[in-house]
């Protein structure tokens, strides 16, 4: 009886999961992949063949924008980590308990508005008539009003803004369980601010850190809005392609195949980061 | 007991789902501002028992949307003509249109034969007309007066100050004002390929001289307005608009034609409220609503008189905008043969691509 309630309660709490991750996960990506791998021969006749990926890696203009998309992704993640990394560590050492709440909810607050909204916060600010240009402008730093909004710095920005939030809650998780003597002793030791840093501090936060950039390079890599909206007319955007060639071009196949080519490429960059970090996914991702 | 939860939670779904049955559904896929609430609520007192449900949305994304469901979810949509007939040959999602239950009389006899014409398949007709307009260039006449043909987007005086939408209408437009007739080579894809090479060259070689591609009506609005720049290839609604808003700004068609395209009434292959649909379609056709539509839309209604049915405000624009000779000189986009999108579609992803502007 006892063994059976168990076994309900179990069940009970997988379905939800189960239901999750095979219905809008595992059954659209084999959709997806069955699509990508039919070649469109004629209209309404389509063939068994990998023509969509070979597509992709004779045209030099879609790894390109693939490269491009994960060269920036890597860079907005590393500012997240530079910038993230101070923040997290006041508020998991540093601040005090009451003030570590009211932190935490300032860092949380940009997450409440909308990815669309805060886009067009950044339009209304940077743009060449927008609040930065003016008020410079007023102040006299400037005497022709400056553009800020299409170009790449902006779209890295943006992006960090938008992400720092998932690279600072799985540092403070970690750096908060971590003893406080541990950082004496390591002063007591003789070692000075960056030593402790580099051999107690960091070896320590590792997996939050890991843990942090897998979240944040996906978030990016994957992102759409961001790109699109402060991008300006040179900067392609991975997504941006699979939106075309889903839309606007109708070929759903070579779509679906820029998918997979995606999410292969970002596997493999999560796979190359944690090797070279000596971690797994279970000594990060599962633990923070 | 598991199992006969699960019936009668299944049941009471299938109640759920049937039971409004009663009271008609009509959903329309279509442009945003072309279900004006005004004409929504006017519709829906004239015929008490249909509920009309609208969804705005963009001639790709309607494709994309009715082709993940075979043409079902939607009871009427309005891609432009030249997006029914190489659509519904490849993904088949609408159905032939019954003409005896649309007032066609009251349509414009030129515009109704010419959609007719590009979008009869085996005999069977797909869509009407219901309303046109073109696209062109917009300009500030204070700061930009001499623009009047569509390279002169890239013309050096004005660095840094147009705009375009990096989409097939900047494409053709180009071929255009280059000396070629883009639709004539439709039949040619090698032609085709020749003039896209040419237009791209042009278009990459011109990125320098733009601040920005616009992607919707509103980015474009609020550069033009705040004077970031000074023209724009533009949608003809677009600057009637702005023209509301300053004087200054105003349509220029082309000195090649504008480009002209007319958007349609095609009824979705899954539909299930085609008299619903129908009696939509006789509804916006009357007069007085051809006027409430074209307030909200700016675009002109296939109708005779299309014209003179535009509220004073905007037909002031258009006859600011076009001459006789311009009209006569319209540019209607042709159907667009298999194929054609995948050309364009690598041509925009190239120039979008090309950094030598910078």
């Amino acid at each position: 009886m006892q063994k059976d309630i168990k076994r309900l309660s179990f069940l009970l709490l997988f379905a939800p999961f189960a239901l999750w991750i095979t219905l809008l996960i595992i059954l659209p990506h084999l959709g997806m992949l069955h699509i990508s791998l039919r070649e469109k021969v004629a209209p309404r006749v389509y063939e068994f063949g990998f023509g969509n990926y070979l597509n992709f890696f004779n045209e030099p203009i879609y790894w390109n924008t693939l490269l491009r998309t994960g060269s920036m992704s890597l860079l907005v993640t590393l500012l997240a980590l530079i910038l993230g990394f101070p923040i997290a560590y006041y508020i998991a050492k540093i601040a005090g308990r009451r003030a570590r709440g009211a932190l935490f909810l300032m860092c949380l607050i940009p997450l409440w508005v909308s990815d669309l909204i805060r886009a067009f916060g950044w339009i209304l600010l940077m743009r060449e008539t927008g609040v930065i240009s003016n008020t410079l402008q007023w102040a006299g730093v400037i005497n022709a009003p400056i553009e800020f909004l299409y170009n790449d710095a902006t779209v890295i920005m943006g992006l960090v803004y938008t992400t720092i939030l998932f690279m600072i809650v799985p540092l403070v998780s970690t750096l908060d369980g971590m003893d406080d003597a541990m950082i004496e002793a390591g002063y007591n030791l003789g070692g000075n601010g960056p030593t402790v840093l580099r051999r107690i501090i960091i070896p320590y936060a590792m997996p939050g850190i890991v843990s942090g950039c897998i979240v944040v390079f996906m978030l990016t890599a994957g992102s759409y809005l961001t790109p699109i909206l402060l991008g300006g007319k040179n900067s392609s955007w991975f997504t941006e392609q699979i939106y075309d060639q889903f839309i606007t071009r109708y070929n759903w196949e070579a779509g679906a195949a820029f998918g997979f080519v995606l999410l292969a490429f970002t596997s493999l960059v999560i796979w190359g980061g944690l090797k070279l970090t000596g971690q797994t996914l279970n000594t990060t991702v599962a633990r923070s | 007991m598991v199992k006969r939860l699960a019936i009668i939670g299944l049941l009471s779904t299938t109640v759920m789902i049937t039971a409004p049955a009663q009271a008609e559904t009509l959903r329309i896929l279509t442009w945003g501002s072309y279900a004006p609430e005004e004409l929504v609520k006017k519709f829906e007192a004239i015929y008490p028992d249909i509920t009309v449900e609208v969804t705005f949305s963009n001639n790709e994304e309607m494709v994309a949307k009715l082709r993940a469901t075979d043409g079902a979810g939607f009871d009427l949509a309005q891609p432009s003509h030249d997006r029914i007939f190489a659509v519904q040959q490849e993904y088949n999602i609408y159905k032939p249109l019954d003409l005896s239950k649309i007032n066609t009389g009251a349509m414009q006899a030129k515009l109704l034969e010419g959609v007719k014409a590009n979008t009869t398949i085996d005999g069977e007709v797909y869509a009407v007309p219901h309303q046109w307009g073109t696209s062109g260039i917009m300009t500030n006449m204070e700061l930009a007066p001499n623009i009047a043909a569509w390279g002169d987007l890239c013309d050096p005086e004005y660095k840094g100050k147009t705009s375009m939408r990096l989409r097939r209408t900047i494409l053709l437009g180009m071929a255009f004002d280059m000396g070629e007739d883009p639709f004539a080579a439709y039949d040619d894809l090698a032609e085709y390929q020749i003039i896209l090479d040419k237009v791209a060259d042009k278009l990459i070689a011109c990125k320098d001289n733009l601040k920005a591609y616009w992607s919707g009506g509103d980015d474009l609005s609020a550069m033009m307005l705040s004077g970031e720049i000074v023209a724009s290839e533009t949608w003809d609604s677009t600057a009637y608009k702005l023209y509301g808003e300053n004087e200054n700004i105003v349509f220029v068609p082309p000195k090649t034609g504008a480009l002209a395209w007319i958007d349609t009434f095609a009824l979705p292959r899954g539909g299930n409220a085609d008299d619903a649909a129908y009696k939509w379609i006789n509804f916006v056709l009357e007069p007085e609503n051809v006027t409430i539509m074209s307030a909200s839309t700016g675009a002109i209604a296939a109708v005779e008189g299309g014209i003179d049915l535009l509220p004073v405000d905007k037909k002031d624009a258009v006859n600011a905008a076009f001459s006789v000779d311009d009209i006569n000189n319209l540019k209607f986009f042709a159907n667009i043969p298999p194929g054609i999108e995948d050309m364009e579609g690598k041509t925009l992803e190239k120039i979008k691509a090309a950094t030598g502007g910078q």
